[in-house]
């Protein structure tokens, strides 16, 4: 478990931007009508993706649309660990992964980097741009060290590279995720050595079949 | 050629996302052909062939996915409508497969739901997509809307099966992957595991009868069914049947995703797919073979091991999500694992005290122990905690974060009491200066 806790500054109010209140509508339509507090995280979500954060105000007003006690939004919100209870750095928030498969290919070393640029981990950097922080497997073990940096993920990291993708983000641009070791995705380095028959992609496939063992029509 | 199975027998035919992840691409590539005739067999014929199959789930348990299917009622009582629950929390560490499935191969998943929803009556398919897979959820919906309009799924499709995909997700809780939790956390709650029983098959989402799947175990479905029982079934060694995708990162040349037969013998994965182990195969050290929660196993076990779940059972192991991690003579395995009490201190969801406290305690242990700050009769006692945390809670997660360090304890304790002996050495001891539990 982490201790998780909200900001002690708040903002006085809040409200839900016309977009994100648009974008909710379309989240609470997912779900059978008495059943709208399943989309809790996903407005949070929005709402973060609003701000930056989700501040107390924000809580209360969503438990409002979504006709739940105030408490138990607040219980989802500090129980996910992917809502930002504080305001984070408006270049980047960079999310190293930290866990043993990125560890054994050099996680520690793109740590090190982010405390030597930014800072120490979870705080706003001294300019207000960065926030880094070491978060649990993210899922892209193949391609370890890999960091999410705001939505999306940067593969195949080094410290030099993650040194450049910074500086890119502190000069306002946006560099561009996946691998930064010239890999496709997930395939090997150097190239597939695996699904390279052509076959496989000529249509062959989609012409009509007969499915095996089916039964006689009656 | 590389490996044992040939491309003609991949499933994932756009694993690295090379081609074209959209309908058209998808269509051409095979999916979605024959689909209305897979349903027109009907539902017991996919269920019985889905059990010839021998597929067995591909989340982590093993459990036969048509079996799974089998528990759901055969009648849809009034207010209690069937649902389908896709587990795409894809979380374990080492595991990175069904993000591949979700961002370039979409559409035969969502063929798999509309076949899987068929078989027990659901009309109604929720996938939940971990928070951090943005990108992926992005490719879901966007090929979710494709099938919309091509009529594929929906209400009238043109399969005669009116079902609706929804796509979910979550917000980074690992132990949302435990089916139950998920439950609660599509329902708007913490993800908290319920006590079982009532079984999801009784009562589930909503309350109402309910099938979670794994990513993998669903998209392979339809494939299967357009290919034959027998096909799949071809593949691996009795009970351990089919291809998979393997996941292999750690300290080998090349990491990768790729799928391969079941039972495929370790040496030849990892020397025809990633070009061998860092530094040669003699630098091996000890392997996590089914992602972090399974006990590693020593390099001397794993020449002519068979990747399946029999095999790595036997070694008291598990195939788990065919997550495979490497490591190296380079590594220190004790910190490795330390880094994986972490992890399962960090995902404890609280609720059960055995692991609440359980997991801290060992993680704070294991830290010490990578130190060699500790007394060698530690070693015992953490072992002995292991045993306590493990079966003594609602989930899984207990056993998860017991077993890593069960496992190096069996194969590597003499690596750990040399390090508290190097500790030691030349430091005054005082006799009871270290308590285990601080």
């Amino acid at each position: 478990m982490s201790v998780r806790r909200l900001a002690k500054e708040q903002p006085a109010s809040w409200d839900f931007a016309p977009d994100t209140l648009d974008k909710a509508s379309w989240w609470i339509s997912k779900y059978p009508a008495e059943r709208r507090q399943s989309a809790v995280i996903p407005i949070l979500w929005l709402i973060q993706k609003q701000d930056g954060w989700v501040c107390e105000p924000a809580i209360r007003k969503l438990a409002q649309m979504l006709g739940m006690p105030v408490i138990r939004v607040l219980e989802v919100v500090t129980f996910y660990t992917m809502f930002q209870l504080e305001p984070v750095g408006s270049a980047a928030l960079i999310q190293v992964c930290g866990t043993t498969p990125c560890a054994l290919r050099g996680a520690n070393e793109l740590m090190a980097l982010c405390r030597d640029k930014i800072g120490p981990k979870d705080q706003l950097s001294a300019d207000g741009l960065f926030t880094w922080q070491e978060v649990e497997c993210l899922g892209a073990c193949v391609n370890a060290p890999m960091a999410q940096i705001n939505d999306y993920y940067y593969e195949d990291l080094t410290p030099a590279t993650l040194a450049k993708i910074i500086d890119d983000f502190k000069a306002g641009l946006s560099p561009k995720p996946g691998s930064y070791a010239g890999r496709h995705t997930s395939e090997p380095a150097g190239g597939a050595l695996t699904l390279t028959d052509p076959s496989l992609y000529d249509g062959s496939r989609a012409k009509p079949l007969k499915i095996p063992n089916a039964p006689e029509p009656a | 050629m590389v490996g044992i199975l040939e491309d003609k027998d991949r499933i994932f035919t756009n694993l690295y996302g090379l081609q074209d992840w959209g309908l058209d691409g998808a269509r051409k590539r095979g999916a979605w052909n024959g689909t209305k005739d897979i349903l027109s067999c009907g539902r017991e014929w996919i269920i019985t062939h889905t059990k010839a199959s021998g597929l067995r789930g591909r989340g982590g348990a093993g459990f036969s996915t048509g079996l799974k299917w089998s528990f759901m009622p055969k009648e849809v009582r009034e207010g209690r409508p069937h649902y389908l629950v896709v587990n795409a929390d894809e979380s374990e560490p080492g595991t990175c497969k069904d993000r591949e499935i979700m961002r370039h191969d979409p559409h035969l998943f969502i063929e798999g739901c509309l076949v899987a929803s068929f078989a027990m009556q659901a009309h109604a398919c929720y996938i939940y997509i971990r928070g951090e897979y943005v990108r992926e959820r992005e490719h879901m919906e966007a090929a979710v809307k494709q099938a919309y309009e091509a009529r594929l799924i929906g209400k009238d499709n043109v399969h005669g099966w009116d079902i609706d995909v929804y796509i979910h997700h979550g917000a980074g809780a690992y132990i949302c992957g435990e089916e139950t939790a998920l439950l609660e956390s599509l329902e708007g709650k913490k993800g908290q595991p319920r006590l079982k029983p009532p079984f999801p098959a009784g009562a589930g989402l909503y309350g109402c009868p309910t099938t979670v799947n794994n990513v993998e175990s669903i998209a392979v479905v339809p494939t299967i069914l357009r290919r034959g029982a027998e096909w799949f079934a071809g593949f691996g060694r009795p009970n351990n049947t089919g291809t998979k995708l393997f996941c292999i990162s750690g300290h080998v040349e090349r990491p990768c995703n790729v799928e391969e037969a079941m039972s495929i013998p370790f040496r030849q994965l990892i020397e025809d797919h990633c070009g061998g182990i860092r530094g040669g195969w003699g630098n091996l050290k000890a392997v996590i073979p089914g992602g972090s929660s399974v006990p590693m196993i020593p390099a001397e076990q794993c020449e002519d091991l068979p990747m399946d779940f029999d095999a790595l059972r036997d070694l008291k192991s598990g195939l788990g999500t065919a997550a495979v991690i490497v490591m190296d003579k380079s590594t220190d395995l004790v910190k490795a694992i330390a880094r994986i009490a972490y992890f399962y201190k960090h995902e404890s969801c609280g609720q059960c005290t055995p692991c609440r406290e359980g997991t801290g305690w060992m993680w704070r242990v294991m830290e010490r122990m990578a130190k060699g700050d500790a007394d060698p009769k530690e070693i015992d006692t953490l072992l002995e905690v292991t045993t306590q945390i493990e079966g003594h809670t609602i989930c899984a997660l207990g056993d998860a974060a017991a077993w890593p360090i069960q496992g190096l304890i069996r194969h590597f304790r003499p690596e750990i009491e040399a390090r508290i002996a190097n500790y030691r050495a030349g430091k005054p001891h005082i006799q009871g200066h270290t308590l285990a539990a601080e």
